[in-house]
């Protein structure tokens, strides 16, 4: 792995863009095709790239198994926070009609935050087992 | 009998149904663990296939709405199908996990060694 | 029609091989034909996530499995006449079921009467969003996508405690090949 500059170099400056595409296709799941899971598995692929080329123990260090393993339950409880609150401010579990003044932006709102929700947890998931099956051999 | 209507009509139900029967097939007849995860995910494709097809509206567009388009194909089997992917992929990664756990105790993934050790 | 062709024939590769490397660059190259088939039905998302999904993540666990297990497949020890019956059989009944199912791609299908064109409608009025199957999925049946996260959240817990700790057994322990 030491040799290839070729590839070291090309995963640098390729990083960011993999991620704003991920970004793009997460917040522009509203127009186009795209969305939480699509955003979540090609971040986690990124990480995934991350580890191919530059070892296990570097990636390890850009995304921490400890911060993996927060994410995890992170998204679920945003994505069930967000059905809660709802049920507070007077409408149904995951009825987003009542996040802001008129239910339409509500319901931007909520598909928004839940979508991110998803992202979380499957980014988080999707790394974490690559981690723990990558990590088995050594 | 069948005319070429009737062969364009369920083209897409028959190679639906082959895909699951190898997949079936693969899961029954062969032994090894890896090769039975692989078939569940080709018997698991075959739905995705049948869904979407019945989803399709022949001149229709994806469903994302426009001044442009008027006809659109059916946005839920997508829906089912994009969920049934993701927990595809979350069961297949524990069916890993499960084989490589299998391995370390047993040293093999083949079905019949594993039996016959057991016996032991 | 000529791709799902070709997914046939790449399937009957999947069955023929014995060696695992190949089966799962060949299950790597079926599910890149999945996702060119949904393009063409028109399921967009669906074959986004098909193909970094399925061609992706998927094949990379499967490739890291094969690293920590064996690549090459043993000979089954019984003969495969009972499950190619099994299978010969299904996919006789599953045929004779489809003759009864509606033809594909007309606009008047059960599918399409019934609740689709209500979300077709007013996705936009009342989400604001015009991909609709981005508006289904969070809003419309978001109690489907929240128990599918967790679904998403069990297996990743059920892969931690399953490969978290220490392995106990040495590498290969050696023990000794059953025969047969």
């Amino acid at each position: 792995m030491r040799l290839d500059v070729i590839f070291r170099a090309t995963m640098k400056i390729m990083m960011p863009f993999i991620l704003v595409f991920a970004l793009y296709v997460q917040f522009h799941g509203d127009f186009g095709p795209g969305g939480g899971f699509q955003a979540g598995v090609i971040a986690a692929a990124m990480v995934i790239l991350y580890a191919i080329i530059f070892g296990l123990d570097a990636a390890k260090r850009l995304a921490p198994p400890r911060l993996l393993e927060i994410m995890i339950p992170l998204g679920v409880l945003i994505f069930a926070g967000v059905g809660a609150i709802n049920m507070m401010l007077g409408g149904n579990f995951l009825d987003y009609s009542v996040l802001a003044h008129d239910s339409v932006h509500g319901q931007e709102y909520g598909i928004l935050l839940v979508e991110g929700g998803v992202l979380i947890t499957v980014a988080g998931t999707m790394t974490a087992i690559f981690y723990l099956i990558a990590g088995r051999g050594r | 009998m069948i005319g070429f209507e009737d062969i364009v009509a369920h083209y897409n139900h028959w190679i639906t149904v082959f895909l699951m029967v190898s997949g079936l097939y693969i899961v029954v007849a062969r032994g090894n663990m890896v090769k039975k995860l692989i078939g569940l995910s080709i018997f698991q494709t075959s739905v995705y296939l049948l869904f979407i097809s019945a989803g399709k509206i022949l001149g229709g567009t994806a469903p994302i709405i426009s001044e442009d388009y008027q006809v659109y194909s059916n946005p839920l089997p997508h829906v089912l199908i994009l969920t049934a992917i993701v927990v595809g992929v979350a069961t297949l990664s524990l069916g890993l996990a499960l084989v490589v756990r299998i391995n370390e105790a047993y040293g093999t993934i083949e079905e019949d060694e594993i039996f016959a050790e057991d016996e032991q | 029609m000529v791709l799902l062709t070709l997914m046939a024939i790449i399937t009957i590769g999947i069955v023929r091989l014995r060696n695992l490397f190949a089966v799962v660059i060949l299950g790597g190259i079926y599910s890149f034909l999945m996702a060119s088939v949904m393009i063409v039905l028109d399921a967009v998302d669906v074959a986004m996530t098909e193909a970094s999904v399925g061609a992706g993540i998927s094949t990379v666990l499967m490739l890291g499995t094969l690293y920590l297990t064996k690549t090459e497949e043993s000979d089954p020890g019984h003969s495969p006449l009972l499950p190619l019956f099994v299978a010969v059989v299904m996919a006789g009944v599953l045929v004779y079921a489809t003759i009864d199912l509606p033809p594909f791609g007309l606009a008047d299908n059960p599918v399409h009467v019934h609740v689709a064109p209500r979300y077709l409608d007013y996705s936009i009025e009342e989400t604001n969003v015009p991909n609709v199957v981005t508006s289904v999925l969070a809003s419309y049946r978001g109690y489907d996508t929240l128990g599918e996260t967790a679904v998403i959240f069990t297996a990743g817990i059920a892969v931690l405690l399953l490969l978290k700790g220490r392995r106990k057994l040495k590498p290969g322990p050696k023990r000794k090949r059953i025969k047969r």
